[in-house]
């Protein structure tokens, strides 16, 4: 029995990614990372700044999400976010820009607790990638 | 009867008039042919996003205890409406379609006693809703900066409504904009986005078991606010198409129009000529008679 899935992955702007044939997909949901196989249970969950790793037949591709919500329902996974790119042709100016802008919104002493710890995350990945 | 010399210069004018709507025609349908796409590409996140709402809060089990974006205030006394118009004028109906839906519902509102607050975006809509409804008018936003439609415009408009909805500022809040059919058509919405309307039982009650993470209510009170900015960006980019086309059909009837007036000032400049030339005649004529 194969054991593949679809992926889609959508922004705002377009449909960023369609794939038939996704073995497994690691995202960094909001308690720790989830590895989706086939026939997971239907779960919906949000996912905070971090890589989404996709493993598929032609092989394995990494993004960076900057937020985003994941719906997975009858092997269809569907996420959804609102910045998405490509590790592999990613631009280093692109990712200091994101960093640069994330530091700054941290010195800002008004935000909770829990932005707090989401820039956090973001700053740790994006010194990861970089 | 005006003269040759000023029929000239209406036909030289008109003419003239003629290439600045030819070329704003293909200005706008070189953008329509963009905002169009874009558009479309549009689509898949906001229904994506309608779905697992739906699916969502579809499994809700206390409606109590729900998100107030989702349930409302319980209340229905202040009404926001945040008209979307575009930027620029010179596009048919455009602009006055969409202020003539939304004052049928303005009326409506007041009609009932209700309060009344609009947001306008775009500077057109707050052009043609100013004089009668200024003291509604709580804030104007427009992107004329902005060249392309772009989510982080619509995040501003979204985060606005979602601050004055936290501040109690209003019960139940409607967006209206053109959703775009075809160059031709383009159809007046009004949609409520606070709170939220399931109106379609599409909710498939078989697969609800869903699992969550974090709790159900968490994912809710945090997708409800990005609901509203996607719904706001999809009005948006219907918007952008819809004023292009809108333009475009104009443009091409403006350039019609032209063409028309040209071809009558012509016969016209043409008889009064061939009138005088026979009047000069005449004259030549019945001088040489009388001699």
């Amino acid at each position: 029995m194969s054991e593949e899935y679809s992926l889609e992955i959508v922004n705002p702007e377009k449909s960023f990614l369609l794939k038939d044939d996704v073995t497994e997909v690691v995202v960094p949901a909001y308690e720790g990372e989830i590895g989706i196989l086939k026939d997971h249970i239907s779960i919906i969950s949000f996912l905070k700044p971090g890589i989404i790793k996709v493993f598929s037949k032609s092989g394995e591709d990494s993004y960076y999400v900057n937020d985003g919500i994941i719906e997975f329902k009858n092997n269809n996974l569907s996420i959804l976010t609102s910045l998405i790119l490509n590790l592999k042709d990613i631009d280093k100016g692109k990712i200091s820009e994101i960093q640069k802008s994330a530091e700054e919104e941290l010195g800002n002493s008004e935000i909770s607790d829990q932005e707090k710890y989401l820039l956090d995350q973001k700053i740790e990945v994006l010194k990861s990638i970089n | 009867m005006a003269s040759l010399d000023d029929l000239k210069k209406r036909i030289t004018s008109v003419k003239s008039t003629q290439k600045i709507t030819k070329a704003m025609k293909m200005v706008a349908a070189a953008k329509l042919r963009r905002a169009q796409e874009s558009a479309e590409k549009g689509r898949p996140y906001s229904d994506k996003m309608n779905n697992i709402i739906l699916n969502l809060s579809g499994g809700i089990s206390d409606i109590e205890n729900a998100p107030k974006l989702l349930s409302g205030t319980g209340e229905d006394k202040i009404h926001l409406c945040v008209v979307m118009t575009s930027d620029r004028g010179l596009c048919g109906g455009f602009n006055t379609n969409i202020i003539k839906k939304a004052k049928l519902y303005f009326q409506k509102i007041l009609d009932e006693g209700k309060t009344l607050k609009i947001i306008t975006v775009g500077t057109k809509g707050f052009d043609q809703l100013k004089r009668v409804y200024g003291d509604n008018i709580i804030e104007r936003i427009s992107f004329k900066e902005s060249k392309n439609v772009n989510y982080f415009d619509a995040d501003k408009v979204g985060k606005t409504v979602i601050e004055k909805f936290e501040n109690k500022e209003f019960d139940v809040c409607v967006i209206f904009y053109n959703q775009f059919k075809n160059v031709i058509t383009q159809i007046p919405q009004e949609q409520q986005i606070i709170p939220l309307k399931t109106t379609d039982e599409e909710t498939n009650s078989s697969d609800d078991n869903y699992e969550f993470e974090p709790e159900e209510d968490e994912i809710l009170s945090n997708l409800l606010p990005k609901n509203i900015s996607t719904q706001i960006f999809k009005a948006m980019l219907e918007n952008s198409a819809s004023e292009q086309g809108s333009r475009m059909s104009a443009m091409d009837n403006a350039t019609r129009n032209a063409g028309e007036m040209v071809d009558k000032l012509t016969i016209e400049y043409n008889r009064s000529r061939q009138a005088a030339i026979t009047k000069e005649l005449i004259e030549i004529i019945s001088g040489a008679e009388s001699l």
